[in-house]
């Protein structure tokens, strides 16, 4: 009997394991890719005379099919910004209440029922919300004074609805992450479910609960198709000087949205072009940042 | 229980203890405020969706500049994305996961992977739509085609693939490989022997998961090939080239709610002249969104049901 491997299967053998760890460090190749790509479409402009990144982040002029281009993209950052923290607004306290319920206050076959139930919600396409905002929820905000039903507000609740889900699912691990032996303590000193919750539980988990409202920022922020289709799509500055200093049904430009419906009609390699690029590279710094920062909030920064 | 057999009730444990079932009724209600909505929207998308829904919907291309008409290539388009994606995101992903959990060390690199799994999941989809312009469209040189969108969207899905399989190794005991590896198997032999059999239903949940992701993403192929306006010739069989522009379900939804407008005049059935619409050809078109909407929720919703009854499954079936 032979006992040696043969060298044919050692040769195939070494050369699936190179396989393996190629694929394996494929997600970093990609993200390092990602970004090399969206800034070379956009590094053009970024080092040309006639163009700042501070006017890019404070000017609130974007003009850029006039001549001379005009690039700011203030008024967009701010759309982007109102719709994300109005719809964190409405989601956050929903999303924890329904975890604790979830993880705390309900039985098994309701908690199985109810879960299931979230992750299909979770699943709905961004487009299927958008349309949602773009004909249903229209009609209802119209009630409230807005002309078109397109705003902030149709934009905040619609990705509000979309982000429960997630923020709901991310803070119930967060929840159950917590030992039993904090529940048992608690119960065993006689105090309610309740009174467990938030004086064990909320405080045991505010990390995880941090990183949940965190990687949902990070969610909402980048959403492209359901701000797109429901906030209406116009430049315009939600903030002003005079009593209430923000109009929850203006309509605005966010930078996904900015990116997804102009970079069709754009010229190949102009100025306007490589802007959008630029907003590409500014997008993806924010969920970088956002993504990293949610990343060590639970598992803190390991040193070696 | 009766009153002898526990402590008196203090004023302060009735408080307590009516508190606790506020709070419990008041967690009930945002919960089920958190999902009713959404229940009540798609069924009034459904009871829009109605006048248009039917085999023939899906089956029939598009007529009268898309007045009337089913979304047949638009189906289509969605499946070629689907499959084409899956033959990327499938094996590379699977792979991933297998380096991840079988052969790398806790060091520095293996972290690094994990923050760029990490990463790559949290990128906006617009910034996908922009490095496949850039990486698949431009450098690579494929155009705006179905090959560079479906490219895209592998990359863009990979990491749930990713995930769900390291879930589903790390789930298969360490005694399994200890086994194998003592009757003098070699590494790989033993992942494909005894690892991967036990755990692949647990990644087949990831790839469907997959699926339903890569069907229902919008902006990622905006830019990178898809396009609504491509018209089909009565009884000719629809197909597209890997390098061809494309229809897709979502974004034919997204073309068809902001910027279709129904076409002043459309050729009459019967007599070929070309004719203004009548009332009823008009509600038809108004609902063709609602019916476009209906089915891209209905195929999403199809692969999540499948995934998550396969991991009940899973879980009832467990065989250690």
């Amino acid at each position: 009997m032979e006992l040696q491997r043969t060298k044919w299967k050692a040769f195939y053998e070494g050369l699936i394991e190179w396989i393996i760890r190629i694929c394996g460090i494929s997600a970093v190749i990609f993200v390092f890719a990602i970004f090399i790509f969206v800034f070379w479409e956009g590094k053009g402009l970024l080092f040309s005379e006639n163009f700042s990144v501070w006017e890019l982040l404070t000017s609130e002029k974007w003009d850029p099919t006039h001549e001379p281009a005009s690039f700011g993209a203030a008024r967009i950052i701010l759309g982007t910004f109102s719709v994300a923290i109005l719809a964190m607004t409405i989601a956050v306290p929903f999303s924890l209440g329904g975890a604790i319920f979830i993880s705390e206050f309900c039985g098994t076959q309701l908690k199985e029922i109810l879960k299931v139930v979230i992750e299909l919600l979770a699943a709905i396409p961004s487009v299927v919300w958008g349309f949602i905002g773009l004909t249903i929820m229209s009609i209802l905000i119209r009630d409230l004074g807005s002309t078109t039903g397109l705003s902030i507000l149709n934009g905040a609740i619609i990705l509000a609805l979309m982000s429960m889900p997630i923020i709901l699912s991310i803070s119930e691990d967060a929840l159950n992450a917590v030992p039993d032996s904090y529940r048992e303590a608690a119960i065993g000193l006689g105090v309610t479910r309740w009174q467990m919750v938030y004086r064990v539980l909320l405080p045991g988990a505010k990390k995880g609960l941090l990183a949940a409202v965190l990687l949902g920022m990070g969610r909402v922020v980048g959403e492209t198709m359901a701000v797109l289709m429901a906030t209406g799509h116009a430049l315009n500055n939600p903030f002003d000087t005079t009593f209430p200093f923000f109009h929850a049904l203006t309509e605005v430009k966010t930078l996904t949205a900015t990116i997804a419906s102009e970079m069709g009609e754009v010229e190949r390699g102009g100025d306007h072009w490589q802007v959008l690029f630029l907003i590409g590279v500014l997008l993806f710094t924010i969920t970088f940042i956002v993504n990293m920062t949610a990343h060590f909030v639970v598992h803190g920064v390991k040193r070696k | 229980m009766n009153d002898s057999q526990r402590f008196t009730a203090t004023p302060f444990t009735h408080a307590k203890e009516s508190r606790e079932k506020w709070v419990k009724y008041l967690m009930f209600v945002v919960t089920l405020l958190m999902a009713m909505p959404v229940i009540l929207l798609v069924s009034y998308l459904i009871h829009k969706a109605l006048p248009v829904l039917s085999l023939e919907f899906i089956t029939d291309i598009p007529r009268n500049q898309m007045s009337a008409g089913g979304i047949w290539p638009a189906v289509l388009g969605t499946i070629y994305l689907v499959t084409l994606s899956l033959l990327v995101a499938a094996p590379v992903g699977v792979m991933a996961g297998v380096y991840l959990n079988e052969y790398a060390t806790d060091n520095w690199f293996t972290r690094l992977i994990n923050l760029a799994v990490i990463n790559l999941a949290g990128v906006p989809s617009i910034v996908h739509a922009l490095f496949g312009l850039g990486a698949f469209v431009l450098f690579a040189g494929l155009g705006e085609s179905v090959i560079a969108a479906s490219l895209t969207l592998a990359v863009m899905t990979m990491p749930v693939v990713i995930t769900s399989t390291r879930e589903a190794l790390s789930a298969v005991p360490m005694s399994f490989r200890e086994a194998s590896w003592n009757m003098g198997v070699s590494r790989w032999q033993t992942i494909r022997g005894v690892v991967l059999p036990n755990s692949v239903s647990g990644i087949l949940t990831g790839v469907i998961l997959e699926v339903s992701r890569a069907a229902g993403e919008t902006a990622p192929i905006m830019i990178t090939g898809v396009t609504a306006s491509l018209t089909f010739k009565q009884g000719e069989s629809v197909y597209y080239l890997l390098g061809e522009k494309f229809m897709a379900l979502s974004y034919h939804l997204y073309y068809f709610s902001t910027q279709w407008t129904p076409p002043r005049l459309v050729i009459d059935d019967e007599s070929g002249n070309m004719v203004p619409m009548t009332q009823a050809a008009i509600e038809h078109a108004e609902a063709i969104p609602y019916g476009t909407a209906v089915v891209l929720l209905g195929v999403v919703l199809l692969f999540n049901s499948l995934s998550i009854s396969f991991r009940y499954y899973l879980r009832t079936n467990r065989k250690w």
